[in-house]
């Protein structure tokens, strides 16, 4: 085959693996995470966050407008501290709450952001202040036991030998 | 005491080879910038180990998809998942299959092509009348090959992996029936591009290393007769598909150890 012949083979082999990585980049992976696009820094305090996980979606009213980049525990109030970026083409008002949810019975789970009625808007680097911490399956039970056990000793749990 | 004196004999042989080929490699490593500035020697090269090598990849792969697309419905559809096969089958190319089974393939392609080549050179005597002529052969044979090889292999494997998750999706979405939408969008969610498809290729660059230099290193230190050709290029598919599985096994450990 002459020089020519094997130097377009080359380069066409170059290029199909190249359009190989692009379609596994932007078709079957999240290259548009890759984009980092604007954003701005958000932290929120949470009693407990369950098994939220760093890198896990923002979403507000369902919609992903940012990831979670951190989460790391206060070593004085002992809550957890999670540092979340946010688009920022998406403002929300200071008194905006963020709450952990679960997606679907036994999904992943990932922070909700829910609008106040604030004028002014969360700066970066503020502080979500209202928040609601993950539901935990072992408290809601040991909750659900403990009703149960009230109602059953009518008041008096200790009436139970 | 015969025993013991075995052990040793052994370990030491052992460990001269493996000393061997390092120094090797390290002066292998030395000639590369005399091979990048002759480009036309390496394109030549990645014309025979890659363009050659296309069509096994492309029709592995090809079946590979399809294979775990079938095989992985049958599981995923009782719990009711089956949308998340192409997630599935993503991650199991990208991350593994798609480097390690195109380096198999690669040492078995490419590799042994590699050891005859330049084993029969050597039993030519054309790696020794180069020497006479001042011509070092490592720099004017060798290094374009291992150039060659290092570029050829990620590429492969990439297009292993994209012709994979492709035939995955006919099978998926043309034959089960399962929404392509979803087929797409859960792999866009949960396929990091660095984490998983970066890891990957990093992981097919080393393999393609691997496999280009076991290849190059049995065709040079060969025993200059056709048996001694024979038992090289066997030795070449030994070494490196020994080789590759075991550094995935570490590479694997290193990369995805946290979920």
């Amino acid at each position: 085959m002459s020089k020519k012949g094997i130097e377009i083979g080359v380069g066409l082999f170059v290029l199909l693996g190249l359009a190989a990585l692009l379609f596994v980049a932007l078709k079957a992976a999240n290259l548009t995470s890759f984009g980092q696009a604007d954003t701005y820094t958000v932290t929120a305090r949470f009693d407990n966050i369950g098994g939220l996980k760093a890198r896990a979606p923002v979403r507000a009213a369902g919609v992903v407008i940012g990831r979670i980049t951190s989460i790391s525990l206060d070593p004085k109030s002992f809550q957890g501290v999670v540092t979340m970026e946010i688009e920022r083409g998406y403002q929300f008002p200071k008194d905006s709450s963020a709450k952990i949810l679960t997606a679907g019975l036994l999904g992943d789970q990932y922070v909700g952001i829910e609008a106040g009625g604030e004028i002014d808007n969360l700066a970066a680097g503020a502080t979500i202040k209202q928040t609601q911490s993950a539901v935990v399956l072992e408290n809601l039970i040991g909750q659900f036991l403990f009703n149960k056990a009230a109602d059953a000793g009518g008041g008096a749990p200790e009436a139970k030998p | 005491m015969n025993f013991v004196q075995s052990i040793g004999a052994r370990v030491l042989a052992s460990l001269q080879g493996l000393g061997h080929a390092a120094i090797f490699f390290a002066g292998l490593l030395g000639v590369l910038p005399q091979a990048l500035r002759r480009f036309g020697l390496v394109v030549t090269q990645v014309y025979a180990i890659g363009n050659r090598s296309l069509v096994i990849i492309l029709a592995s792969g090809l079946s590979v998809g399809f294979v775990l697309a079938l095989q992985m419905y049958y599981a995923l559809v009782t719990y009711g998942a089956a949308e998340s096969l192409g997630l599935v089958v993503n991650l199991s190319l990208v991350r593994e299959l798609g480097p390690v089974v195109t380096a198999l393939l690669f040492a078995g392609r490419a590799g042994t092509s590699l050891t005859a080549e330049i084993g029969l050179m050597k039993a030519g005597e054309q790696l020794a009348a180069m020497e006479l002529m001042a011509i070092d052969p490592r720099a004017r044979v060798l290094a374009p090959r291992f150039i060659a090889g290092a570029i050829s292999m990620p590429l492969l494997a990439i297009l292993f992996s994209a012709i994979g998750i492709l035939g995955a999706w006919v099978v998926a979405v043309g034959l089960i029936g399962i929404d392509a939408g979803n087929f797409w969008s859960i792999q866009q969610n949960k396929v990091d591009i660095w984490r998983d498809v970066g890891n990957g290729v990093v992981k097919s660059a080393v393999f393609g290393v691997i496999c280009t230099f076991v290849a190059l290193y049995q065709g040079y230190e060969t025993q200059a007769t056709p048996e001694g050709v024979a038992y090289a290029t066997t030795r070449t598919v030994v070494i490196s598909s020994l080789a590759v599985l075991g550094m995935d096994f570490i590479l694997t450990a290193l990369m995805f150890s946290t979920p």
